[in-house]
């Protein structure tokens, strides 16, 4: 085998060492990672394991508080006009139960999954950015709580989890119940990506060594499909919650026809994401349950490369198939021919998943424990949901099904089988490994088959109800249409799907034990390094991977692991470690060091999650005060970032020596900068179609842009920035002096140079006379020219920033990862400001 | 409080199976079909399912291998699903041609939570307005231009074909055809807000030479009286949001009433029409439909709302 960095991989064979570990070795690995004792380090701790469990329960809470959302309403359906719920109240509870549950509960779910059970899975001691992800956790957690509690107030939103304008406009939702809703998406658009980051750069670069990509567990490739995904789709959520903010706080008419505006933009940006939203949701479930089916069938995956193939697939298609949820709009039928040809294709993967799934069982011998009965009773009402998928993809059935309770039986059995029956089965699977005791056995039972006969109860009748001419959304429905015998039905396995879910609280309660000393540990035999033996330092030595199944296959693993006879057997300099390794072929590269808790990203989430919510009650300086008070909180949090090491090399076991620092596309700081660009670029992308989109529903709207002259100031002002930006990762490693400075200096005038730009390109479009709420043109220039700006803005605290580390002597020429991933930002910043100038200046038209 | 539902809505059969007319009469086709496939598909997994978990083991080792995923998974559906989208392509090409000229329109307008119901001429010029009602005659296509006045709503006849949505700033199409005269319920099937639940629609369906009287008729003035509730009805405002020719009342906000008295349904298709209905919608039309624009007419004496409500029914 080629090496993919040098490393010399016949080294693995050095492994597991043989000579005695050194005294004191183990004591020092768990005292470096040694557990939270105080409430406040409860609040502050990071680690993955206890991060990971916090917010696993946090997603359980809001699907409980969700699914009483959803008896209240089946109870209000229960019968024909009854007056159990207002009409407003029920309103608010079915949007409300649609938004938590696809945002607060089955994205944060599956990402909760994964912050808990990746490391281990891949052999890492910690996820590479901690704190992030514990900033991710506490900014949902106090949001999502915030905003749920909206109803308790009649404030909660109430205009369906799409949320399509005008209804949700400021003339037809005039109160802050809308803005409730997004600023509640603010918070999962902020942890999502944040978890993202840390799952692609996760099992991109701190994969155990020899875990190379056809090595690496199907579950990990779901979760890295589902952050890629993350990072394509939830800009265009990004940005069309802007855009209706912009619209309702200011006026900026990007969804009203009056001015140019139109509804079906928010339904493209909406879709773009929501669509892909659901394979989000559904990819890291389906990875689960690739994993569960072979352990609890003792057998490898069958056709493990199609699995995972299909996946890709998946992600693929997925972000072809928005408008199937506008085939009644009225669009062209060449579009309407193709979204449902997309439609249909996407089903073919999942179709290669199930048939893996049932082939490994035939492979195997299926054990009908708890995960195991989650397992089949999830593939097979996923089965159906699909089928009824395929049915909707038929443009004509769908003119009928569509937004009929048809749908709802729909997405539900495709949700419900596709993500909580398998999420079931993962909490039953891997609870072991963070509980001292399992669930029950007995208990698990009863709450599959009740569960399972309650989903089909509830949701079997929706599709007769639906095709019996019943809508969806609706408070109450007239009696003597034949509608009150299903509903009720309906109501009766609401009730018992309740039931299920309540016996399950009762056993979390009764067995759950987390954080101890002890767990109960492989009851299941998994095949995966997540059983290896653990403690909060994850494994005592991180092993070499040679197979898929490597707790199977490699034998004695889990003593020689457990023994330290693999790589960083201890913890050097009393530090919290982990190895990072190549993205390919997983070889070490360097020892990562992994920052200790601290409380500034607690303070940033609680000032972030601050700053949102007192701008939706509209206490604009209190908001601006808490916005301030968190992006100090941020900075301090970055200051320690960068830090010197008092050694350039670790010893991680055999006598290999890796170093302690890497900068440029090695280091995981870079990966994740080019990720959070990604993200920026993809919103700017989406905004320049809508700018498109608009002006190609109302060309007549347009005007003449700015003058030329003003044109070459300001991309001439971002190309030297530019230049500036990529210049300084450049000087700072000239064997000088004064690199330090000279680097410093240039990132200085690359911030200027972005801000100048955006001042001299905003004036020049205020001068033309055209304003933001006029017109369509206007609310998308001025929509495109804010969001570069806010990135010039951002710069410029990054040039502050960065002059600040100079004076007080926290930039070296030797670290010279702050100056790269500043210039990286600052020439993205600029580049994209270029872009959207000559977008906005020379199309349609230059006006020469 | 109870509600008595107009007899035309009845949900048995499924209206989507029990189709009236060319544009729904292929889409029940096509919803068989599917369900046919559906339960086969099904049935065949939960076939494969059984044998991989209770089959014995020589069974079990035929769907054990890589091949069952790349026919049952892969080749299978591609083959089933090509020839549903060739079906699916075919009838939706046929189901939702362009309309064509000299077909006759009706302008319909969503509002929250009714229609305005324009009739138009041959040059789309409005000849008489209407509510909740589309009246066509049987046997032949009309064209529905779709609009809307506030947010997004979505008209759906089961009975007579699929939903087409009505977008702000838009206008949208929808070709209906019923085979016979009859009366065909439908609604708003695009949330859209407060009570959407209760924002139901008919459709009537009269033979030619029916139709063709109707539509004299209704372009008649309402035939004025002195009753003693035409009195009632001006002094109470009501012509400030209602039309009823004729007279001065001249509103625009609210549907016109000139012949109220001959609609099916009240309140947008969720009462039928009488006299009792007429006044219990009058007093209390916010308990019936809250939220709905209409205040509820609760200062009105039992006496005043009877020769109200006789007034408006006199309006055939």
């Amino acid at each position: 085998m080629t090496s993919e960095t040098g490393f010399d991989v016949d080294k693995y064979d050095r492994f597991p060492t043989t000579e005695p570990r050194p005294a004191g070795e183990l004591e020092q690995l768990e005292q470096a990672w040694c557990g939270p004792r105080t409430p406040w380090e409860w609040i502050t701790a990071t680690n993955n394991n206890i991060i990971g469990v916090y917010y696993v329960g946090a997603a359980m809470l809001f699907f409980v508080l969700a699914g009483v959302l959803a008896l209240l309403m089946r109870t209000q359906l229960a019968l024909p006009m009854t007056g159990f719920l207002a009409q407003d109240t029920y309103n608010q509870i079915f949007t409300m139960h649609g938004t938590v549950m696809m945002f607060l509960f089955a994205v944060p779910a599956v990402e909760a999954l994964g912050v808990l059970l990746l490391p281990q899975m891949l052999g890492a001691r910690d996820l590479p950015f901690p704190r992030l992800g514990a900033y991710a956790f506490w900014a949902y957690l106090i949001g999502g709580l915030a905003f749920f509690c909206s109803l308790f107030f009649g404030l909660a939103p109430d205009g369906g989890w799409f949320m399509y304008p005008p209804l949700t406009s400021m003339t037809y939702s005039p109160g802050i119940n809308a803005d409730f809703w997004l600023l509640g998406i603010g918070f999962i658009e902020i942890s999502a990506i944040a978890g993202a980051i840390e799952i692609i750069v996760g099992v991109l670069k701190t994969r155990a060594p020899g875990m190379t990509l056809d090595k690496l567990p199907v579950f990990a490739w779901a979760m890295l499909i589902f952050a890629c995904m993350i990072i394509i789709a939830f800009p265009s959520i990004i940005l069309a919650t802007l855009l209706l903010e912009l619209e309702r706080a200011l006026g900026w008419p990007f969804f009203d026809p009056l001015k140019g505006g139109d509804p079906m933009l928010w339904q493209h940006l909406f879709w773009f994401f929501g669509h892909p939203e659901v394979y989000i949701i559904f990819l890291p479930a389906a990875g689960a349950m690739s994993t569960i089916i072979p352990a609890m069938a003792r057998t490898p995956l069958v056709g493990h490369p199609l699995v995972v193939m299909a996946m890709l697939a998946t992600g693929f298609i997925s972000f072809g198939v928005w408008a199937h949820h506008m085939f009644t709009t009225g669009m062209p039928q060449i579009s309407i021919n193709y979204f449902s040809a997309a439609s249909m294709a996407v089903s073919v993967p999942a179709g290669v998943q199930v048939f893996a799934w049932i082939a490994t069982m035939a492979a195997g011998r299926m054990r009908f424990s708890t995960p195991g009965l989650f397992a089949v009773g999830g593939m097979v009402i996923f089965v159906m949901g699909g089928l009824t998928g395929v049915m909707v993809a038929m443009v004509p059935f769908d003119w009928q099904a569509h937004d009929s309770y048809f749908i709802v039986a729909h997405l539900h059995y495709v949700l419900i089988g596709g993500m909580v029956f398998p999420l079931f089965a993962a909490i039953y699977y891997w609870l072991p490994m963070s509980s001292a005791r399992p669930l029950s056995e007995s208990w698990g039972k009863w709450i599959f088959w009740l569960m399972f006969a309650g989903h089909n109860l509830a949701f079997m009748p929706m599709h007769l109800t639906g095709l019996m001419g019943m809508p969806r959304r609706v408070y109450t429905y007239l009696p003597g249409r034949g509608w009150d015998l299903p509903n009720f039905i309906s109501t009766i396995g609401a009730f018992m799907f309740g039931l299920a879910v309540l016996l399950w609280v009762i056993d979390m309660i009764r067995n759950f034990r987390p954080f101890g000393p002890r767990e109960a540990g492989n009851i299941h035999d998994g095949p995966g390094l997540e059983w290896l033996p653990s403690g909060f330092y994850s494994v005592r030595s991180i092993p070499v991977v040679k197979s898929l199944y490597p707790l199977w296959d490699q034998k004695g693993l889990a003593e020689d692991v457990a023994a330290g006879r693999y790589f960083l057997p201890g913890a050097a300099r009393g530090e919290r470690q982990t190895l990072v390794t190549s993205p390919l072929n997983a070889e070490p590269q360097y020892v990562l060091r992994i920052p200790r808790p601290s409380g500034w990203h607690l303070f940033g989430a609680v000032f972030t999650a601050g700053f949102f919510l007192i701008l939706t009650i509209q206490a604009y300086a209190a908001a601006v005060v808490s916005g301030v008070l968190a992006i100090y909180c941020i900075m301090r949090w970055c200051w320690f970032l960068d830090a010197p090491h008092t050694r350039k090399t670790t010893e991680i076991g055999a006598g290999i020596r890796v170093p302690n620092y890497v900068s440029g596309p090695s280091s995981h700081g870079w990966w994740a900068m080019v990720i959070v660009l990604i993200v920026g670029g993809m919103v700017c992308l989406l905004a320049g179609f809508s700018y498109v989109f608009l002006w190609s529903r109302r060309p007549d709207l347009w005007q003449a842009p700015p003058p030329i002259s003003s044109l070459l100031v300001s991309v001439g002002l971002l190309a030297v920035a530019g230049l500036c930006a990529l210049a300084a990762p450049r000087a700072v490693r000239v064997a000088r002096d004064g690199a330090v400075s000279a680097a410093t200096g240039l990132l200085v005038l690359a911030s200027a140079g972005v801000i100048a730009a955006s001042i001299v390109e905003g004036r020049a479009w205020w001068t033309t006379g055209l304003q933001p709420d006029f017109s369509s043109q206007g609310a998308s220039v001025y929509a495109l020219l804010s969001w570069a700006g806010t990135f010039a803005a951002i710069g410029g605290l990054m040039g502050l920033y960065v002059v600040l580390r100079r004076l007080f002597g926290r930039l070296a020429a030797e670290r010279p990862s702050t100056v790269d991933l500043i210039g990286l930002f600052l020439a993205f910043t600029a580049a994209q400001s270029i872009g959207v100038i000559l977008l906005v200046r020379l199309f349609p038209g230059s006006g020469l | 409080m109870t509600i008595e539902t107009p007899a035309v809505l009845s949900g048995w059969p499924p209206p989507v199976l029990d189709p009236a007319g060319p544009f729904a009469g292929p889409v029940a086709t096509v919803a068989w079909v599917l369900f046919v496939m559906g339960a086969v598909v099904l049935t065949l997994v939960l076939i494969a399912l059984g044998v991989a978990l209770f089959g014995p083991p020589r069974w079990k080792r035929r769907v054990a291998g890589e091949k069952l995923v790349w026919i049952g998974g892969l080749a299978f559906p591609v083959v089933v699903l090509t020839g549903l989208l060739i079906y699916g392509l075919s009838v939706t090409a046929r189901v939702a041609d362009a309309p064509r000229p000299g077909e006759m329109r009706v302008r319909v307008t969503g509002e929250m939570w009714w229609w305005r119901v324009a009739y138009l001429d041959d040059q789309g010029r409005e000849i008489v307005q209407d509510a909740n009602e589309v009246h066509i005659p049987a046997g032949r296509p009309v064209v529905l231009e779709l609009e809307s006045a506030d947010v997004i709503h979505s008209v759906w006849i089961p009975r007579l074909g699929g939903k087409t949505d009505m977008i702000p700033g838009r206008r949208n199409f929808m070709r209906l055809q019923a085979d016979a005269a009859g009366v065909y319920a439908g609604q708003c099937a695009e949330y859209c807000g407060g009570p959407h639940a209760l924002m139901g629609l008919v459709v009537v369906a009269h033979s030619p030479a029916d139709f063709a009287a109707w539509r004299l008729k209704q372009a008649a003035p309402a035939a004025v009286s002195g009753v003693p509730g035409a009195a009632v009805f001006t002094a109470s405002g009501c012509g400030a949001c209602h039309t009823i020719r004729g007279t001065e009342a001249n509103g625009l906000a609210g549907p016109d009433l000139t012949h109220v008295g001959s609609r099916q349904t009240l309140g947008a298709g969720i009462l039928p029409n009488n006299q009792g209905t007429m006044a219990g919608w009058i007093a209390d039309s916010q308990g019936i439909k809250p939220g709905n624009r209409m205040p509820s007419y609760s200062v009105l004496s039992g006496q005043e709302l009877r020769d109200v409500a006789a007034y408006l029914e006199s309006l055939k």
